[in-house]
């Protein structure tokens, strides 16, 4: 186990390592500067070469590049090009807490409901409740979530009026969203759980527990839904994705505050710092959630070894 | 009872054998595209949605050539007009049909959509076959460039390329191949590996079938399955990310249509006219929905283990 997360970690470092160079060399590839052109290009030659020396753009690229490893190793993102002064690390923590709170909600929700309708379209296996799961599994992954977040803020926001449009105001103008980006998360949980239980329901330890004579409900909710439930943690990954890359345009539509937001808008603005402190801090957290459900999976399922998985 | 001494030779016959009747395969030989065809036929929802596909396909393909206007023809004197027998879906904010634009903008992210696939399955593939069929040094090698390449979002990749590289279908399409083909190519790996190992391979190299004629006679029938079901994923997929990425603005641009192009344009009128949402939106569900159900089927079809 120390061993195989040894490895783990090692390739972990590798991937990161990737990461930050093709960020690095791709943003080093964009067209024009991250000033605002005409503006630039009206100042002085020698105030130019001031700006650039100012963010390090005057040096040779591999310096450049050297310099910015050393300082994302402290921790260091450099300074906004946008937000003249300010350090993207805090640009991003003054902008993390309406995702993280619109992201957690979605995950909450759609664990619940997903649960819920998986159990149940397994349960009563062939029936309404089964079909009508099966259709909300098929839209809820079909449906690009920023269509569902425009047809939402259309029909509840502005037409009926339920619930804020837009705007990050009370924690009300966090429903809309947080409900946009649950939906795929429901589809992929109902789909997963409804699998998982249909073959757990056919487990030889299923009819001991029946022929033991224990009720429906007991059978159910101790032996059925406890062992499909574990195999959920490795769909996490693909689950945080599908909230990131929502996030990304559910937070436009709902003029959300947030990482999401930051980040479009940084890509319209060419502000390169806070999209390579994204892109990295975004692929660091990806990789380690990855790496915490296997192992956490190994450690919950006795079942899997994850040696032995690699070995294959 | 007798005994064994008993028996005497002469209640025995000879069986008579029809010596050129005993390699005689008795079902009719059936590749494995054949196969999976048959049962996919039985599955009446994915049938269904085949149809639709095809149908969708077609209009995409016919319904900008026939319809009488152009999908970047602007008359400023009909901006915003409703559905109407003559625009049967309105027109836009420049006063363009939004039937032509529909179809064409089908057209373009169906293009992405097959293309990425197409580019996915060959590098994949490639990749994935020749790992596990050299082996040994080789293989290690790759599997770990591999193993670093997999922790990467593919967004991330995906976004920055759409901003390096100038704005178009085809960058759209290499950026999607660039971070798609590594799950193809493990897919392929696995399955091939599985297969090498396998008692019918063991069975045909022990009479002597040559490297070559393993690879084509039982690796590849058997492995066309996963690529087959692996591609139909990608495809609703690549559309999927070109739309949204054409919706926060780094896609493709006006006036180049294609539905996420569309849904965005849609999108900024939506208070007053969201028939320019809706329209394309239903249609770009349709495809991810026919997708998606069609995958399932042939997922069902192609590896009847694997279904569930």
């Amino acid at each position: 186990m120390f061993k195989y997360i040894c490895k783990r970690l090692l390739y972990i470092v590798l991937t990161l390592f990737v990461i930050l160079t093709a960020t690095f060399f791709l943003m080093n590839k964009l067209p024009g500067t991250p000033f605002d052109d005409e503006r630039f290009s009206m100042l002085p030659p020698e105030d130019q070469a001031l700006v650039l020396e100012q963010y390090g753009l005057n040096e040779p690229v591999y310096i450049q590049y050297l310099k910015y490893v050393q300082n994302i190793l402290k921790g260091k993102f450099g300074e906004s090009y946008v937000y003249a002064g300010q350090d993207v690390s805090d640009v991003l923590t003054h902008r993390i807490g309406p995702s993280v709170l619109v992201g957690a909600q979605a995950v909450l929700l759609g664990l619940t409901v997903g649960l819920i309708l998986g159990i149940l379209a397994a349960w009563k296996h062939n029936t309404g409740i089964d079909y009508f799961t099966m259709i909300v599994a098929v839209l809820g992954v079909s449906v690009p979530n920023f269509v569902l977040a425009a047809l939402l803020q259309y029909f509840i926001g502005l037409k009926w009026g339920i619930l804020p449009v837009a705007f990050w105001e009370s924690w009300s103008s966090s429903i809309l969203p947080s409900i946009a980006l649950s939906v795929s998360v429901i589809a992929m949980i109902a789909r997963f759980i409804r699998t998982e239980m249909l073959d757990v329901l056919q487990q030889d330890y299923i009819i001991t527990a029946k022929a033991k004579g224990l009720s429906k409900l007991k059978v159910l909710m101790n032996h059925a839904v406890r062992n499909s439930i574990i195999p959920v943690i490795t769909i996490l990954g693909p689950i945080i994705v599908n909230i990131f890359t929502g996030s990304l345009a559910v937070e436009n539509i709902y003029s959300i505050p947030g990482i999401g937001s930051l980040f479009v808008d940084s890509i319209k603005m060419n502000d390169y710092s806070t999209i390579m402190a994204i892109c990295i801090c975004y692929s660091a957290f990806y990789i380690l959630v990855i790496l915490v459900t296997d192992v956490l999976y190994s450690l919950i399922d006795p079942r899997i070894r994850l040696i032995s998985n690699r070995a294959e | 009872m007798m005994k064994k001494d008993n028996i005497s030779k002469d209640l025995f016959i000879k069986a008579k054998v029809k010596e050129d009747e005993k390699d005689k395969i008795v079902r009719p030989k059936l590749t494995a595209l054949q196969d999976g065809w048959i049962r996919l036929k039985k599955n009446k929802a994915a049938i269904c949605c085949l149809f639709i596909l095809i149908i969708i396909i077609l209009l995409s393909c016919f319904a900008p050539v026939f319809s009488k206007y152009k999908y970047y023809e602007t008359d400023y004197l009909i901006t915003f007009n409703s559905p109407s027998p003559d625009h049967w879906f309105g027109t836009d904010q420049f006063g363009r049909d939004l039937w032509a634009r529909i179809w064409y903008g089908a057209r373009i992210s169906l293009i992405i959509g097959f293309a990425a696939a197409f580019l996915d399955l060959f590098v994949g593939v490639t990749y994935g076959s020749v790992s596990a069929l050299i082996g040994g040094k080789t293989d290690t090698v790759m599997q770990r460039i591999i193993e670093v390449l997999i922790g990467i979002p593919h967004l991330i990749i995906v976004i920055l390329l759409m901003m390096v590289l100038p704005a178009g279908i085809i960058t759209i399409v290499v950026a999607l191949a660039i971070t798609g083909w590594v799950n193809m190519a493990r897919l392929v790996r696995a399955q091939i590996l599985k297969l090498k190992n396998q008692e019918f391979v063991l069975a045909a190299r022990v009479l002597g079938t040559s490297n070559k004629e393993i690879i084509k006679k039982h690796l590849i029938p058997n492995t066309v399955g996963v690529i087959v079901i692996n591609a139909m994923f990608t495809i609703p997929s690549a559309i999927f990310t070109e739309a949204f990425l054409s919706f926060i603005g780094i896609g493709l641009q006006e006036p180049a249509a294609s539905l996420g192009v569309l849904i965005n344009n849609g999108y900024q009128v939506l208070h007053n006219y969201p028939y320019l949402l809706i329209f394309p939106a239903v249609v770009i569900i349709l495809i991810m929905v026919c997708f998606s159900i069609l995958g399932d089927g042939l997922r069902d079809a192609f590896d009847p283990r694997m279904r569930k």
